[in-house]
């Protein structure tokens, strides 16, 4: 389907982005790699009055470590975040997950900033920011993973407010995404995801609820010295997925014990 | 509002002004007059409007003509030279790589991706790496045939060149 008609303009820096959307108000929206915002206009389930285009504002796209903390820009598509040595040596588990979004030609496209202003429930990059305690950085603030995918397509961003870079510790140990899907380029019907880091584990879920979900009692439980196979029975621990086309609620929260298990033991 | 949209597509300097909602198939297709780029859904999942922008392969319904300003298109019209087929082409033709063709633009351009970025690939590097593009008819084996056997084409190609290159050097 054809979308709906837009006014469009194209900003250069990440001020000019932000006071178009400031003069076009709740109606506009970024268009960043449009991979999910197209899609949404193609089918009318978005019919902005205005797309601000920001691939032409330099710099979003740089990937680099500063200290302990792997900087990834707004614009960083999937397919250099897949394919960055900087990404490889310092969270090979992002480079990995980057591999898994969809196919070559949605990695050409899609970005980081994209994926987490956009929050999915499916979205895979916003488990390893929420698991990793990563920062979600404005033009205006810096904002904790935690307090940032608030519901379901929902976080804390203003309408002028413009995700620059997403800023992740540097973890290098043992990790494992495993996404679980029919289809190769597939969302995921459940991921999980396990990361050594600090001498313990993170472990994140993705597409059990609506936001990514850290589960915190299988960490504690590993922490706590229980094999892998007894913490993974907690990973289902307080979650009430709803059901959709690909599995019910309840084999959700089975593949989220089996993949949790099956990420813990498989990390490399 | 209309904007002025400045493109290279196969090579050919192409300037319009187009609604900002005209999506980038539907600019070469109705605007151009390229058809070979080819419409098969309207979710971004089939894979049959592929099309090479500055060289990597995008879904041409996954982007405005708007953001294609100052970028390089190649299509399906784009790979022939001189009458002379391009071996993916040919390849897709010899192999039975198609059965109603209607997806075949789209796979011969996310190949041409594929090999551009990996001139030797493996029957699981060619899955992994036509995994946006759909096949109602040939079941994916003849594609994989086509695509390896183009590969070994035009490796065999850049191998002729580079031995009538020495040869010429030699003499």
């Amino acid at each position: 389907m054809i979308p709906a008609a837009f006014e469009y303009s194209h900003a250069t820096s990440v001020e000019e982005a932000s006071k178009l959307l400031d003069k076009y108000g709740e109606d506009a929206k970024v268009l960043a790699g449009g991979h999910s915002l197209i899609p949404l206009m193609r089918l009318r389930l978005a019919q902005p009055k205005a797309l601000v285009d920001i691939n032409g504002i330099k710099g979003l796209e740089n990937i680099e470590v500063k200290g302990s903390k792997l900087h990834v820009g707004a614009l960083a598509r999937h397919v250099d975040i897949n394919n960055s040595h900087v990404v490889k040596d310092n969270l090979p588990i992002l480079a990995e997950v980057a591999g898994e979004v969809g196919d070559n030609q949605v990695r050409n496209m899609g970005t980081m900033g994209g994926v987490v202003a956009h929050a999915d429930a499916a979205g895979d990059y916003p488990t390893i920011a929420l698991m990793l305690d990563a920062e979600v950085v404005t033009n205006k603030r810096t904002i904790q993973a935690k307090d940032f995918f608030k519901d379901l397509f929902t976080t804390p961003l203003a309408v002028n407010e413009i995700v620059t870079e997403v800023v992740f510790p540097v973890a290098n140990g043992p990790h494992k995404y495993i996404k679980f899907r029919r289809r190769l380029f597939d969302w995921a019907i459940v991921g999980a995801a396990a990361q050594k880091m600090n001498g313990g584990w993170r472990i994140g879920l993705t597409n059990v609820g609506p936001t990514p979900v850290r589960a915190k009692a299988v960490e504690d439980a590993l922490h706590s010295g229980a094999k892998v196979e007894e913490a993974a029975q907690h990973a289902s621990d307080g979650l009430d997925p709803s059901g959709d086309l690909r599995a019910s609620p309840e084999y959700k929260k089975h593949l989220a014990r089996v993949l949790t298990r099956r990420a813990i033991e498989q990390a490399g | 509002m209309k904007h002025k949209v400045a493109t290279t597509v196969n090579g050919h300097p192409q300037e319009h002004e187009v609604e900002p909602r005209l999506l980038l198939v539907h600019y070469l297709r109705d605007v151009v007059g390229l058809t070979g780029t080819h419409i098969g859904c309207d979710t971004s999942q089939c894979g049959a409007c592929t099309i090479l922008v500055d060289g990597k392969a995008v879904k041409s319904c996954t982007m405005f003509a708007v953001q294609a300003e100052g970028k390089n298109l190649t299509t399906i019209e784009g790979l022939a030279h001189d009458g002379q087929l391009h071996p993916l082409q040919q390849a897709f033709w010899d192999e039975h790589g198609l059965q109603c063709g209607y997806c075949t633009p789209g796979f011969i351009m996310a190949a041409a991706y594929l090999l551009a970025q990996n001139p030797n690939p493996t029957d699981d590097d060619i899955r992994k790496g036509l995994e946006g593009n759909l096949c109602r008819c040939t079941g994916y084996v003849n594609i994989i045939k086509s695509v390896k056997s183009a590969a070994a084409m035009m490796g065999g190609a850049t191998e002729k060149a580079g031995e009538r290159a020495a040869a010429a050097k030699r003499s």
